[in-house]
């Protein structure tokens, strides 16, 4: 295995004045699903908020290394057209703006950054619709606003037609399964297997077993009060399910 | 005399001096309501200041410049259907062209459907007496607080008129192109007026272009008469340039379950004012009324509306947003008023805007005097920035901050954009917002849509 695609060492973040991530180590190979669980409150939405670049949190000591690249140097924008995606807990509305236009516009941005012309017209509505298919996504949303009026499960699927669509190296998905049906959960799923490539790897944050019995993981993370406290196999996820968070807190408590 | 004084005794001198040269080419009906309409601006204090409906635009600036106010027809030494021909892809109107708020002498008559007519306003007045003595000035004196519209009155001569008779649906859209084109400053007073029969349908799209770089200052006034089952689709897109002033008011009156909808999107001028005016007659009938504007630097965008709800069972509903850049200021004021006979009426009404820089200005007021009970009314305002939760979406999938902006104000100003009715006029003026986001417009004299020349 040549460099690894995601580096995190020692990370520290905060937001308004207060320290949530409190030393992140994580490493992640190409071709991997990690998945990152935890109880509620433990940071992992900060996590994948410091990984994408939003502003407000202020990473205050270590490094991120994507792709050989020093992330915290980028933009969000430079981060997305690197590879970077993150499907959000909760997707934005966006008026006026339809869910095509936004693509074309995405797709073309991330383009001209690797130096490359706007995806010629005709073959971009044929790759829309394959991607749409891939993701069981209906073809009125195109024209429709941005998640504007969509159901939970249609701006979730929404997302994972976007990561379709984009391409990414690494996908974050935070609490994409949080209120889907199961139906919906399994398409969900579904998509995001069949995205699966040994040049880019997934990062599923999650609190519920259940979106991991459809995208199995590598390796698993429990996330508690801004550190990665453990880390194992696949096994891990069902032994969280029977157990809950409780054990692991006082795992921590007692090495302290 | 200070600056207004001196302005309201210039407009004294003006029509003593100037009347025969004004009434001349007038028939009897539009020289007949000269006399009390000036009186009627005198009355009133001549150019509005402080009045209620002017409380935050300031006219003076506006006003004091030296025009030229020109009281007969000027031809151009060029034909203008060559100098301005406009082609909204998709989109076949019929297109009329006034010079300085005249009829343009070198109109291409339209074909139409018989017995409709479209010609000057000065002919209408010859040529059509009694539909003339039925509607000209009849609705215009609404505004019984504006020394303007009463300004425009006294010394209007001509436009464009327009007659749909009974039952006539008129399939493509009339198109009037008002065109400034001058080498002196230039004061101007165009009359429209446009009667639809019973259950006519029009659609009107007016387009406000300069040509040349003089300053202007347009006061035009626009009556609009839909007798019952009519529908008017209006449409109007403010296009000039910061050296340019307009004062546009429209009147419009509806009978029994007509329809007026309009959409005013103001993209470039110096100071534009924008009258709205509804009366609603008769039961049934129901009118929305959609506005943009997007100034920028020092441009002064002023929308005013009333909305007289009389009859029972009218629907009103009003949205206009804005997009304010650098020291632009904007003013919105919309009164709704609810007659006691009035009873089921709904009437809504919003005013949303954005503000990009910290000294761009909006005041937004809504007046609402409910004198009917079993009604339902809604006002709303809002003044926001940027949402900075979508900002950092659109940035997470690779688009950068300057796009992700444009798009949310193109966003912003679709919402009100998509109410145009047909679809190739949509597309264009969408098109237009757009360019005019990203300042694509600002330098432009000519007309924006593409020009053949
Ligand atoms: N924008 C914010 N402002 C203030 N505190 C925040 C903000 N976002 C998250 N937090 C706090 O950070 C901690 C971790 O939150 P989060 O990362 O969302 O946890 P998780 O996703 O694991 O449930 C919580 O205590 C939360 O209250
Ligand atoms: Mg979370």
């Amino acid at each position: 295995m040549e460099g690894k695609l995601l580096r995190i060492r020692n990370l520290h973040a905060s937001v308004e004045g207060k320290e949530i991530l409190k030393g992140v180590n994580l490493e992640i190979n190409a071709g991997e699903v990690h998945a990152i669980m935890g109880p509620n409150g433990a940071g992992k939405s900060t996590l994948s908020s410091v990984l994408t670049g939003r502003e407000k949190f202020v990473v205050t000591e270590g490094e991120i290394e994507f792709n050989g690249k020093n992330l915290l140097d980028l933009p969000p924008e430079d981060r997305a057209r690197e590879g970077i995606f993150m499907s959000f807990q909760y997707p934005v509305e966006i008026p006026g703006i339809s869910t095509v236009n936004f693509l074309k516009t995405a797709v073309n941005e991330i383009r001209k950054y690797h130096g490359l012309p706007p995806y010629p017209a005709g073959d971009f509505l044929k790759m829309i619709r394959q991607k749409m298919e891939l993701t069981g996504i209906d073809n009125k949303l195109l024209n429709r606003s941005l998640n504007e009026g969509f159901s939970g499960g249609e701006k979730k699927k929404n997302e994972i037609f976007q990561m379709a669509v984009l391409e990414p190296k690494l996908a974050i998905l935070d609490e994409t399964d949080s209120g889907l049906d199961i139906d919906a959960l399994r398409t969900v799923a579904g998509g995001v297997n069949k995205l699966k490539r040994p040049d880019n790897a997934t990062i599923v944050i999650t609190h519920y077993q259940r979106l991991l019995d459809y995208i199995v993981p590598d390796v698993v993370h429990v996330l508690y009060d801004g550190r990665i406290v453990k880390t194992a196999g696949k096994e891990l996820v069902a032994e969280l399910e029977k157990k809950g968070y409780d054990w692991i807190k006082e795992e921590v408590k007692r090495e302290l | 005399m200070n600056g207004l004084e001196k302005i309201n005794a210039d407009f004294a001198t003006l029509f003593k001096d100037g009347r025969e040269q004004l009434e001349a080419g007038c028939s009897a009906v539009m020289n007949g309501c000269r006399e009390e309409a000036f009186e009627k601006f005198v009355q009133l204090g001549g150019i509005p200041q402080k009045t209620e409906a002017y409380s935050y635009a300031d006219l003076v600036p506006v006003f004091d410049k030296d025009y030229r106010v020109v009281l007969k027809y000027i031809p151009q030494n060029v034909d203008m259907n060559e100098v301005f021909r406009c082609s909204v892809t998709n989109l076949v109107t019929h297109p009329i062209l006034t010079v300085n708020g005249r009829w343009f002498d070198g109109n291409v008559e339209p074909e139409l459907p018989e017995e409709v007519v479209i010609c000057s306003l000065q002919e209408a007045g010859m040529r059509y007496p009694d539909l003339f003595l039925r509607h000209y000035n009849r609705y215009a004196p609404k505004a019984d607080q504006d020394g303007l519209v009463a300004l425009n009155t006294a010394f209007a001569q001509d436009g464009v008129f327009v007659y749909v008779p009974d039952e006539v649906v008129l399939e493509r859209p009339l198109q009037i192109i008002n065109l400034l084109r001058a080498n002196a400053d230039l004061m101007g007073f165009q009359r429209n007026l446009i009667v639809l029969g019973k259950h006519a349908q029009a659609t009107v799209l007016v387009c406000d272009h300069t040509l040349s770089s003089q300053h202007f200052l347009m006061n035009n006034v626009t009556e609009i008469y839909l007798d019952s089952g009519a529908r008017v689709d209006y449409c109007q897109v403010q296009n000039q340039y910061a050296g340019a002033a307009q004062i546009n008011s429209l009147f419009v009156s509806e009978q029994r379950n007509s329809a007026f909808e309009s959409n005013i999107v103001s993209l470039y001028g110096g100071f534009i004012r924008n009258n709205m005016y509804v009366s609603l007659n008769e039961e049934g009938g129901s009118c929305d009324l959609y506005g943009m504007y997007i100034p920028d630097k020092k441009q002064v965008v002023d929308n005013y509306s009333y909305i007289d709800h009389i009859a029972p069972n009218c629907t009103s509903n009003e949205h206009f947003k804005g997009v304010m850049d650098d020291s632009s200021l904007a003013n919105f004021c919309g009164c709704i008023r609810v007659r006691p006979n009035a009873g089921k009426t709904v009437a809504y009404q919003a005013n949303n805007n954005l503000l990009l820089s910290d000294t761009a200005r909006i005041n937004t007021k809504p007046q609402l005097v409910i004198d009917a009970d079993d009604v339902k009314c809604s006002h709303g305002a809002t003044v926001g920035q940027l949402d900075e939760e979508a900002m950092f979406y659109l940035r997470s999938r690779g688009i950068g901050r300057e796009e992700a902006k444009m798009m949310m104000m193109f966003g912003f100003a679709h919402d009100i954009i998509r109410h145009v009715r047909l679809e190739p006029l949509r597309e264009k003026i969408d098109d237009l917002i757009d360019k005019r986001l990203r300042g694509e417009l600002s330098r432009c004299f000519h007309c924006t849509l593409p020009c053949r020349k």
